[in-house]
């Protein structure tokens, strides 16, 4: 059996980390593990993916579309654009974040704000208020760690020692605030 | 499940990266490119070897050959049109071979992820008569480099690697190894191998001949190229190189066998009768060009490959399941006109932003053609600028507007030609191109966008700097002292951010009946700061912040007519706004008539990353 996780986001949301130590973890329990990015432009406020499978061989390392287990989004908008590569019946974890695209900050085109009942009309949806949880637990930047922290429950992969993942990819004096949100995530769904 | 020990996660470049540090690699060059550039990052931070930031790929393919003859072992790695640009040393140095080992690591871009074209350059192996491997994850990227290296003192010839995009960006589980050393070969002068005039090259021609002879049996019998034969008995038959190889088991799992080649030039005919003889229907699936398949038929068995899988893009499962089955998995469908897209745009504080404001401005009034080059600043092509006319390649934005202007010319025509690149593509091949404009006489306003940084690929130093590879301190290359040196006459330096000087520089550059040039100077937002930077520019450098006096704003949209990604219309587009990721180059309050926007008290650093990102091209 193989998972197909799309990590996706904005530049600058921390996605690459977050799949870091996703895929960090998923190698300590002896899965084998791929993952393709995808930053195109992201320094410059473009879209970023992370594509990650796990099983117990995998040979793509990119997810086809229609066959997405898991799409864990930072952003509605990036959410929205990927619903192509779920499967019928997958999941999105969706941070309720909006992030202006420029031509929308241009005032040229308009941000839905229907896309969260589009999503959740198309796919079974868990809706987080990740930044806001972050923020509360004096960790701003700590939103993609806690929609890891939901992800892992979500899969049932709470055996695996996700505190030394976090260790292992993020700086020292980091790790504390990361674990809270990461616990964080966790008990939110 | 198998507990995976002793492994750890690595893209391919990494693993590149770690396979030439085992293999003893002594000396290593590259100029960035996507998908390269993280090979030479990642070298560099094994401390026993040598490694370097060149000019371009040229330099940087010339100094390991040189490497290669001082007798250490060396490494080149370039994005796929930097082979072009390196190909001169490459067909020559094919020629006399090696002292020690070098490897030429190609990095090809199938699907254009980030790149102007896309180009075979498993080509260029045939081409140049080199031996090639063909990687098609971070384990065999890792082991592969270090077989490279033998053959290449084996066979005494330089080798090419070719990787692509998803091979150099894709994580997999890598076993890696110890370092050896590798003792340097002592220097012996040998004219008859390294002096190509022609009576010693029709020779050394000979030579490749029975080299790659010996290759063709190295191809047979090596372990690289091997059969995977079929679980379930099936007859169809599947060849394959490189990234294919998974995507196409992700589609014919083990109802196929495989001929899995890793060594592919040259091509092992007496395994390819050996395959035949397993199977019945045979796919050649392969990026880009049909050169395994133009194989498979001159030795006369049928196959299919292109057009069947086409001779574009990436073979991706969907693209190999929709060729062979003419179908695709089943998608959940969106409503598309909800869609917005998310182009990428100049940062908040890029300094090319003043520069194309004020250019757009005066482009439209008079009659001006522009030619563009490659970097960030491409994307003063997009709106709300749209100040480009063309792009050819690399560095070829002053000869290109030259000849341009030399056409008008002859049509009658008096419109202004202007060619606009970036400081690393100045010192890429650009110092040539102007060279070009003043040597013959040229009128082209040539604009260097000096952000002291290579942007686009990730900030990385160039030779105007003043870092290298490390992050160190290094000589630093006065752009305008070249330019003078070169003998231009009209040469004026400019802050980008001060939108009036720029405006009076183009004015006069207008005025002007022969070549002129225009140096900005304004670090990029995200260069890794050092204290010359802050010397320099101001202690304030980045760390200030505007906002809109709301009752100031008459909603006129002035501000967000410069593009910046820190400014938005709020209360329904009557009033504008600015975010906190502004980082203060003051542009939008020059241009505001109602002065409604304002500097911050606040003070501090910004929300724009201030260290060298750990990713992108
Ligand atoms: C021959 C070639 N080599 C490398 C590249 C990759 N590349 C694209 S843009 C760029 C950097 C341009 O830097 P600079 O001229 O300083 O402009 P900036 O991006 O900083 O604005 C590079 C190296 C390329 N496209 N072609």
């Amino acid at each position: 059996m193989i998972k197909n996780i799309l990590l996706v986001g904005v530049g600058g949301q921390g996605t690459l980390l977050a799949s870091k130590v996703l895929t960090h973890g998923l190698m300590q329990a002896g899965y084998d593990v791929k993952m393709s990015e995808i930053k195109g432009m992201s320094q410059r406020g473009g879209d970023v993916s992370a594509h990650i499978r796990f099983g117990d061989i995998v040979h793509s390392s990119v997810i086809e579309k229609g066959s997405g287990d898991l799409l864990i989004s930072f952003e509605q908008m990036e959410a929205f654009r990927h619903i192509p590569y779920m499967k019928k019946n997958g999941v999105v974890i969706l941070n309720n974040q909006v992030i202006h695209p420029v031509a929308v900050l241009a005032g040229k085109e308009k941000y839905s704000e229907n896309l969260i009942t589009e999503i959740s009309n198309t796919l079974e949806t868990k809706i987080i208020d990740a930044t806001e949880e972050a923020k509360k637990l004096n960790n701003p930047k700590g939103a993609n760690i806690l929609l890891i922290g939901a992800t892992i429950k979500i899969l049932g992969l709470t055996d695996i020692n996700w505190e030394n993942s976090i260790k292992a990819n993020v700086k020292p004096k980091f790790v504390e605030p990361n674990i809270r949100v990461f616990n964080r995530g966790m008990n939110l769904v | 499940m198998n507990k995976i020990e002793n492994k750890i996660l690595m893209t391919g470049d990494e693993a590149l990266a770690r396979g030439a540090y085992e293999a003893g690699v002594l000396f290593a060059s590259a100029y960035p490119g996507t998908p390269s550039t993280e090979i030479l990052e990642n070298i560099s931070k094994y401390k026993e070897v040598i490694s370097e930031w060149a000019p371009n790929e040229k330099i940087a393919f010339e100094a390991c050959a040189g490497a290669s003859i001082g007798g250490v072992r060396a490494v080149c790695a370039v994005k796929h049109v930097g082979v072009n640009v390196a190909s001169d040393p490459l067909f020559t140095f094919a020629y006399t071979g090696v002292t020690g080992g070098m490897v030429l690591i190609s990095c090809d871009e199938p699907g254009m992820h980030s790149s102007q074209n896309e180009q075979d350059n498993r080509n260029y192996a045939h081409f140049s008569k080199v031996p090639l491997f063909e990687p098609s994850n971070s384990q065999e990227c890792l082991d592969m480099i270090k077989i490279a290296f033998d053959i290449s003192e084996k066979y005494d010839t330089p080798v090419i690697i070719r990787v692509t995009t998803r091979v150099c960006h894709s994580k997999s589980l890598v076993k890696i190894g110890e370092r050896i050393d590798i003792e340097i070969k002592p220097y012996k002068k040998n004219i008859n191998k390294y002096l190509p005039v022609p009576s010693v090259s029709r020779n050394l021609r000979k030579k490749i001949e029975e080299r790659m002879k010996k290759l063709k049996n190295f191809s047979e019998n090596t372990e690289l190229n091997y059969i995977e034969k079929s679980k379930n008995d099936s007859k169809i038959g599947v060849i394959v190189s490189g990234m294919s190889f998974n995507f196409a088991k992700e589609v014919f799992l083990d109802n196929a066998t495989y001929l899995k080649l890793g060594f592919t030039n040259p091509l092992p005919d007496s395994l390819l009768d050996e395959f035949y003889r397993q199977v019945e229907t045979v796919y050649v699936i392969e990026e880009n060009d049909p050169i395994m398949q133009s194989w498979v038929e001159r030795a006369g068995y049928e196959c299919i490959g292109k057009p069947t899988f086409l001779p574009y893009g990436e073979m991706t499962p969907d693209v190999i399941r929709s060729a062979v089955y003419g179908e695709k998995l089943k998608q959940v469908e969106i409503n598309t006109d909800l869609l917005v897209s998310r182009p990428p745009a100049m940062c908040s504080g890029c300094p090319h932003r003043g520069f194309f404001f004020e250019l757009s401005k005066m482009s439209r009034k008079k009659d001006t053609i522009i030619a563009g080059d490659i970097g960030c600043y491409t994307l003063g092509f997009a709106e709300p600028y749209g100040t480009m006319d063309y792009i050819v390649c690399m560095g070829s934005s002053f000869s290109a507007a030259h000849g341009t202007q030399k056409a008008m010319e002859a049509a009658g025509k008096d419109t202004k030609v202007i060619g606009i690149m970036g400081d690393s593509t100045f010192f890429h091949t650009g110092m040539n191109s102007l060279v070009e404009v003043l040597y013959n006489n040229g009128k082209v306003i040539c604009v260097i966008l000096d952000n002291r940084i290579t942007g686009m690929t990730g900030q990385q130093g160039n030779p105007g700097s003043g870092i290298n590879i490390n992050l160190d301190a290094s000589p630093e290359i006065d752009i305008e002292n070249v330019v003078r040196a070169l003998g231009a006459k009209n040469v004026e330096r400019v802050n980008p951010n001060d939108l009036k000087k720029v405006r009076n520089v183009l004015e006069d550059a207008y005025s002007k009946d022969e070549p002129y040039v225009i140096i900005t100077d304004w670090p990029c937002a995200l260069k890794p700061m050092g204290e010359r930077d802050y010397e320099k520019y101001g202690q304030d450098l980045f760390k200030t912040k505007y906002f809109v006096e709301e009752e100031k704003c008459i909603g006129c949209k002035s501000c967000i007519r410069v593009g910046c990604p820190s400014i938005a219309m709020i209360k329904d587009g009557k009033i504008a706004t600015i975010d906190n990721s502004c980082v203060g180059c003051s542009i939008c309050e020059q241009v505001c008539p109602t002065k409604a926007i304002q500097i911050s008290d606040f003070k501090g650093l910004n929300n724009i990353t201030q260290k060298k990102p750990d990713f992108f091209s």
